[in-house]
């Protein structure tokens, strides 16, 4: 079963074409990162703007890498939420027209069960159960991923997304945006212990994060460095704070699947891609006999192939939308 | 022909179907902004009252802006979706030009006012010559006031509609003494009127690629108007 798959549920156009939840045969992903850089941030129009002028042309890219035409695809996935309502509503609206003119099912997508399904593209013998860490530029969650369509939410931030914190930061020390990415290149330049930024680990029976406290912390540090007029070093800070991050996701991640004894972690969103959170959540995750798998970057950063990848689940298990499918900027995991 | 035009540009939500002898039916729903979950459940319940298949489509039609930006690109990704999966023409009108549509018989100048918040409005201005439409002012952004000077050097006749009325019928009729407030179920979107147009320019062969066109949204985004 081909299915042609939509996601523009922030600033990247994506369509992929997936077969049987498992092969990718095309994922063409329409980055607007430099368009957004300049205004510290994703501009929610700007971002719908572009999706509306460019979808039509990355779906004809998609079929023309796979010699397809639209007629030959089995059915139409596209995120519905969580995201950005305007731009959401972009790749709906064309997803409802497309699959009523050819007569095939439309299928919505959680964008959060999209991210998890990523995981199900790189690693074909991968199957449920297994507990995953998504952290994303807007999320950070801890869920047990029980069966294809049964998504438990352990453990959430109760404040900033992950992803979020790294955004601050680095605007505020000056690496721009996006600052996942800015971030881990400058740690890599700096000493992870310089500056004791707090480890927030709210009730250690939870699995829930803060990442404010953090980030206020790190603010305040340069505030006082600044009215002392004392320099600091840019790659410190980010080295110091990326570690309180990852320490905390990690030592989560960790203790959670011992708690439920789940012998299997996956890792998923943009965030997952941090070199340092690979790194440790390995080393960590093999001192705790546990089996650990996380997606290619490419696949980690949204895109529509792990939409095409949840579509496929939704569809087998006879979750199929009708034309009313709306847009939903908020959706929970394990709703429609 | 057959000519499906859709336009959510504001409140209202309409679609028409519309060939060279007839209106095969048309929806127009002013109620609530819900678009997103409307429309193809609309397009879908006038297809079929209307014995028609989307594959029996010729040309599809979208009130292109100005207009709600969000509503726009309902509309426009809608049409786009449309064109792109059975490889048909677009054709995209402007929304105060449709308005204009709704009162064909008019003597006088036709000045279409919709609310582009912030104290502004999206006009322009039109007369029919003859039947024919003809436009005496670009579709604007603009202030009030603005608006007016542009209307104070008219002798004629001065029929005010849209959505904007509500906010600005006030200021306009009492600087306007020839202006006149087009009733309200003549003075909302319908997308037979867009339709119109449509046909007449499909007619014409004065088609789009569904690639080419874009929403006319003529305010750019805040963001853009207010980076430095």
């Amino acid at each position: 079963m081909k299915i042609l798959s939509i996601e523009t549920s922030c600033d990247e156009t994506s369509v992929a074409i997936v077969e049987d939840g498992r092969k990718i045969l095309t994922n063409r992903i329409y980055s607007q990162i430099d368009i957004h850089q300049k205004y510290g941030g994703v501009v929610p129009e700007i971002a719908s703007r572009n999706h509306v002028t460019k979808l039509p042309y990355i779906i004809d890219d998609a079929l023309s890498e796979t010699h397809m035409t639209l007629a030959e695809v089995d059915a139409i996935g596209v995120t519905n939420g969580p995201g950005l309502i305007g731009a959401l509503l972009v790749g709906l609206s064309a997803a409802k027209a497309i699959a009523y003119s050819l007569d095939k099912p439309l299928i919505g997508v959680h964008h959060i069960e999209g991210h998890i399904a990523a995981n199900f593209l790189q690693f074909p013998e991968l199957e449920p159960p297994f507990l995953t860490l998504v952290v994303s530029g807007g999320h950070s969650h801890l869920v047990l991923v029980e069966d294809y369509q049964t998504f438990k939410v352990l453990g959430r931030t109760i404040d900033d997304a992950a992803g979020e914190a790294f955004d601050k930061i680095s605007r505020v020390l000056g690496f721009g945006y996006p600052g996942g990415p800015a971030i881990d290149k400058a740690a890599k330049l700096g000493n992870l212990d310089a500056i004791a930024f707090p480890r927030v680990f709210l009730d250690k029976s939870e699995y829930n994060f803060s990442f404010s406290g953090l980030k206020s912390a790190v603010l305040n540090y340069i505030n006082g460095m600044k009215m002392k007029n004392e320099p600091i070093n840019p790659n410190d800070v980010a080295a110091s704070f990326q570690m309180a991050v990852v320490e905390v996701l990690v030592k989560k991640t960790i203790d959670c699947a011992k708690h439920i004894r789940m012998d299997k972690i996956c890792m998923a969103g943009g965030v997952s891609c941090n070199s340092l959170l690979r790194q440790m959540m390995t080393e960590e995750a093999a001192k705790a006999g546990l089996s650990l798998h996380y997606p290619d970057p490419i696949l980690c950063t949204d895109n529509a192939a792990m939409i095409g990848a949840m579509a496929y689940y939704n569809y087998i298990n006879g979750v199929v939308s009708d034309l009313s499918l709306n847009g939903i900027p908020g959706l929970k995991i394990g709703t429609r | 022909m057959n000519i499906l035009t859709v336009d959510t540009s504001t409140i209202v939500a309409s679609v028409a179907i519309l060939n060279e002898e007839k209106l095969v039916g048309e929806m127009i729903v002013n109620h609530q902004k819900k678009h997103s979950e409307k429309l193809m459940v609309s397009i879908d319940h006038l297809l079929k009252d209307g014995g028609l298949s989307i594959r029996e489509i010729d040309v599809f039609g979208v009130v292109a802006g100005p207009g709600s930006f969000t509503g726009l690109r309902i509309g426009m990704a809608t049409i786009k979706g449309f064109a792109q999966a059975l490889n048909k023409p677009v054709v995209g009108v402007s929304t105060l030009e449709a308005l204009a549509m709704n009162i064909p018989f008019a003597d006088g100048i036709i000045c279409p006012v919709l609310d582009a918040q912030r104290n502004q409005t999206y006009t322009g201005a039109f007369h029919f010559e003859d039947g024919c439409l003809v436009r005496d002012l670009a579709d604007s952004v603009l202030e009030i006031d603005a608006l007016i000077d542009f209307l104070k050097k008219k002798d004629e006749p001065i029929y005010f509609l849209g959505d904007g009325l509500p906010r600005f019928s006030e200021t306009l009729l009492s600087a306007c003494p020839k202006g006149v407030r087009v009733p309200n179920y003549l003075s909302m979107n319908r997308a037979s009127s867009a339709a119109a147009l449509v046909l007449e320019r499909a007619l014409k062969g004065d088609v789009s690629h569904y690639r080419d066109i874009e929403p006319v949204y003529i305010r750019p985004s805040y963001a853009e108007e207010h980076k430095q």
